[in-house]
């Protein structure tokens, strides 16, 4: 039987302490004038704290006291705790002939807890799910990672100036994919579970009951949300428009303004490319000829020159044939390749581009010659 | 197996990644062990004093530190290339220029005029330039100075025959991994990390302060893209080029040329 209650927001310490029992928590803070995520205890939580995003731009400024989530989704993602920017997959010795490989350290027997994940990620975790643990073989660092692992998520009261996953049908309320769901009402919490390990948590805390109120102030904050919008993307004309304009113009106008710095891509909660390889520094090299290394896997990016770099060259040879690769492949071939959208509209790749470049502009631009 | 013959040179430059090449400390005795380092002016005691007579014999690795300022060092970098049977340059003096490189865009018998007392005793050419402006470089290693974890592993390349990790993208991408929040996003400082080859470890943005780009150009950098932003923050034509003005500007100044 689904569980729903109230928890009173001086008892949010609560959830945050039952959670902590078995696993490791992951969650919003502070950091350098953005939110970032980290493992964090209840005080970490940057409760009141609002941002303000534009393209090419965030700073953070105080909120309402009352209000705990007056913040939009900063650069950090489950992304980071999941698939780690820098792995080690192996470790590995070499000795004449004699290869032994060694496995990769543990990162910790704790399993993670997404504390307050927003309705787009949750769109791009199941992405992430499909990728990493749907094909004929799974990923073993993302399985390691993913197993155990408990998310809470959190319906999304105030758009970003940013966000426009209304527009992509991933928000702002939470639909599946979680354990337990928040929704933040005026002195309390409503938290509604998703899982029986959502239910076996939400047994453990100091509920109130959550009756028709509770629910019509839910269903009321998130419909005002959903009209506070400011940004929207014409998805129900994808992939058409991207595949009708592959030789559009604009992309060059873009390519101007494009760093190929390539932040979109490491911010982005669906962008999943990584690059492993052969470490071995001068430290692991002993006078007899043995060689000890380990394999790296890092984050990569289709706007690097190394990226897609075969034989001599780059197959992808201009900025605007990475540029345009990069956007068909979040909005038109991931839904081909893996049956899910490849972009969520939580609008990181737009804050987080010093260039202010703007996917949803982007594409509306493709409309004109 | 003979041991390989590394000599480590040097020309117009400060020593101050010959230096990071000490500060690898414990794996700089591994480099003793492993090879035979058969010419470090900056590891000898006492220097010959005679230059580079040592030069006649064969390198399996030669390590260049340093531009070409004056007409005897160019002649001396081919007598090197041709005795190397790989050569690397070391920071950003040999893979970009220098510092003095700034003089390339100004005159500089103006510079010894003002500057010297017997102008014509200096014998430095009208350009600083790189050392793959005269000879074949094998690997470029980038840095103002060079990251020593980097050149460990460039060594570790030569000497295990593989290619390196070193990076040719930005250092937004390191900073990104690193979980570091943007200056430029939400500093809205003039941070150089788009243009700029990761490398250094986000030594400035680690610390909240804004990338001036001592690793030189990105592969594929689009700097008017980003100095447009500069001036978009209110920094004058001017100051954006002092930005990029400085160790790698020759590097930077024709990356700007190709867009």
């Amino acid at each position: 039987m689904a569980i729903k209650g109230t928890l009173k927001k001086s008892r949010l310490e609560n959830l945050l302490a039952v959670l902590n029992k078995s696993h490791r928590v992951i969650g919003p803070k502070a950091e350098d004038g953005a939110v970032v995520m980290a493992e964090i205890g209840y005080k970490d939580i940057p409760s009141g704290v609002r941002d303000l995003q534009w393209p090419g731009g965030c700073r953070l400024l105080p909120g309402k006291d009352s209000q705990v989530f007056s913040f939009s989704p900063g650069p950090d993602s489950f992304k980071r705790f999941l698939h780690p920017p820098v792995s080690e997959l192996f470790a590995f010795k070499r000795n004449g002939a004699k290869i032994d490989f060694l496995p990769a350290p543990k990162i910790s027997e704790r399993p993670m807890a997404f504390f307050a994940v927003r309705p787009c990620d949750l769109s791009a975790l199941k992405l992430y799910d499909k990728i990493f643990l749907g094909g004929p073989v799974a990923d073993q660092a993302y399985e390691s990672l993913r197993r155990g692992s408990l998310v809470v998520a959190l319906n999304c009261l105030y758009p970003g100036n940013n966000c426009f996953c209304l527009s992509m049908g991933t928000g702002p309320e939470a639909r599946d994919g979680f354990d337990i769901q928040m929704t933040e009402l005026e002195d309390s919490f409503l938290l509604e579970d998703g899982s029986a390990k959502g239910a076996e948590i939400l047994e453990q805390l100091p509920l109130g009951q959550a009756g028709a109120d509770e629910i019509s102030a839910k269903r009321q904050r998130i419909e005002s949300c959903k009209a506070a919008f400011k940004k929207s993307i014409a998805a129900q004309e994808l992939p058409g428009m991207i595949y009708a304009n592959l030789d559009h113009p604009h992309w060059e106008d873009i390519a101007r303004r494009d760093l190929e710095c390539g932040n979109c891509t490491q911010v982005c909660p669906t962008c999943f490319c990584n690059t492993s390889y052969d470490y071995a520094a001068l430290g692991g090299i002993a006078a007899g000829g043995a060689v000890s290394g380990k394999r790296l896997r890092k984050w990569d990016s289709c706007f690097s020159r190394s990226f897609a770099r075969v034989h001599s060259g780059n197959f992808r040879f201009s900025r605007k044939a990475r540029y345009r690769h990069w956007m068909a492949h979040k909005l038109a071939y991931t839904q081909a390749q893996f049956g899910l959208p490849g972009c969520v509209g939580c609008g990181r790749c737009i804050t987080w581009c010093p260039a202010g470049i703007d996917i949803t502009a982007e594409l509306e631009a493709l409309r004109h010659v | 197996m003979a041991k390989p013959r590394i000599g480590i040179f040097k020309f117009t430059s400060c020593d101050g990644c010959q230096l990071s090449i000490f500060n690898l400390e414990e794996e700089f005795l591994q480099i003793a062990g492993l090879t035979e380092i058969a010419y470090f002016q900056e590891g000898q005691d006492a220097p010959d004093g005679n230059g580079f007579q040592a030069w006649a014999a064969h390198f399996d690795l030669a390590v260049v530190e340093g531009s070409i300022s004056t007409e005897r060092q160019s002649k001396e970098l081919l007598d090197i290339r041709e005795n190397s049977s790989r050569l690397i340059t070391i920071g950003a003096c040999a893979t970009a220029g220098g510092v003095q490189a700034l003089r390339n865009w100004a005159d500089v018998s103006e510079f010894k005029a003002s500057e010297y007392p017997a102008p014509d005793a200096v014998e430095a050419l009208a350009e600083s330039t790189p050392i793959s402006a005269h000879v074949h470089v094998d690997y470029e290693l980038w840095g103002c100075p060079i990251n020593s974890a980097e050149f460990s592993e460039v060594l570790a390349s030569f000497l295990l025959g593989k290619t390196p990790g070193v990076p040719g993208y930005s250092l937004c991408m390191e900073c990104k991994r690193k979980g570091i929040p943007c200056v430029l996003v939400a500093g809205q400082a003039p941070c150089l990390g788009p243009v700029t080859r990761a490398g250094c470890g986000v030594l400035c943005p680690s610390l909240n302060r804004a990338c001036y780009g001592c690793f030189g150009p990105k592969d594929g950098a689009n700097i008017m893209a980003l100095m447009r932003i500069f001036q978009g923050f209110g920094y004058t034509e001017n100051q954006c080029r002092m930005m990029l003005d400085k160790m790698n500007t020759y590097k930077f100044r024709e990356m700007e040329e190709k867009g």
